[in-house]
């Protein structure tokens, strides 16, 4: 199957993991490439090559400061993506809730035995 | 009235074809265990509030098999079914999961890990739904969309204005 060009959307940019952690460490704050180089331990050209695909689909933005461009977060695209899997939560959620009505249930019937014991 | 959240639902995605859900409960493993696996108990919760659970059936056994059966609150039936892999009470279960409502639904299984672990009378639940490429994990993500709740249309349409 064909798969969609990562620079088409946010959803396939943060698809890949180390793209994702990039994301993460911005979200600190604003970097130098190099800094990024460092803490990640890839080679410049392949930070450079994921902070380009984050650009182009606007996760991160660029600015110069003197001689260092510094890269920062733009979370707002990620916004589509976490209403997505909000949907899938909340569905789990109510799972999840009735299931702690039955855990209630099951330790107070431990309790009534434990009493009758 | 005693206290029963315990905790909300962390859904995220470790890899392309992942779905991590993670969630606390307050109450210990073997409850939890007992919860998850019994079929009287499953009938009460897995529909959560999409509709009710007409069968369970549960054949708790490496290579056992299982089905559990909703009918949506829309009047149409929904199934699933798969077949354990691993059984480890209490601790680790391991089996597959299969949606019959599309076509050549057992070539889309998932291979679903759940892990118990037990701190202070507490649970931590870890699911761990992997599948065999990006698509059909999307897929899944997407279903609560696709089950035609207007709270899901509704939600869509503020996806949509938040986009424009």
């Amino acid at each position: 199957m064909a798969r969609a060009a990562t620079t088409t959307d946010a959803f396939n940019a943060v698809a890949e993991p180390r793209r994702r952690q990039i994301l993460d460490l911005l979200s600190q704050g604003e970097r130098p490439v190099n800094d990024l180089v460092a803490v990640l331990g890839l080679a410049q050209p392949q930070v450079s090559k994921h902070l380009r695909v984050l650009r182009e689909v606007g996760l991160v933005h660029v600015r110069d400061e003197g001689r260092q461009r510094m890269y920062g977060l733009n979370a707002e695209p990620l916004k589509p993506i976490y209403d997505w899997l909000a949907t899938y939560e909340q569905w789990w959620n109510k799972r999840f809730d009735l299931m702690d009505q039955v855990l209630e249930d099951l330790k107070e019937a431990e309790g009534r035995d434990d009493r009758d014991d | 009235m005693t206290e029963t959240t315990s905790g909300t639902a962390k859904v995220t995605l470790p890899a392309d074809n992942q779905i991590m859900i993670t969630r606390g409960f307050n109450a210990p493993k073997r409850l939890v265990w007992k919860a998850y696996t019994s079929p009287e108990l499953i009938k009460r919760w897995w529909s959560g509030d999409r509709g009710t659970v007409t069968s369970a059936e549960v054949d708790l056994r490496v290579g056992g098999r299982w089905r559990y059966v909703m009918t949506a609150n829309e009047g149409f039936e929904v199934a699933f079914r798969g077949e354990y892999r691993e059984v480890f009470p209490e601790d680790r279960l391991v089996n597959t999961e299969v949606f019959e409502g599309i076509p050549d639904p057992d070539d889309h299984a998932g291979l679903i890990t759940v892990s118990f672990a037990e701190k202070d009378g507490r649970t931590h639940m870890e699911m761990l739904c992997e599948y065999r490429d990006r698509a059909d994990r999307d897929a899944v993500v997407s279903s609560g969309m696709e089950a035609g709740m207007q709270e899901s249309l509704d939600h869509l349409e503020q996806v949509a204005v938040s986009l424009s």
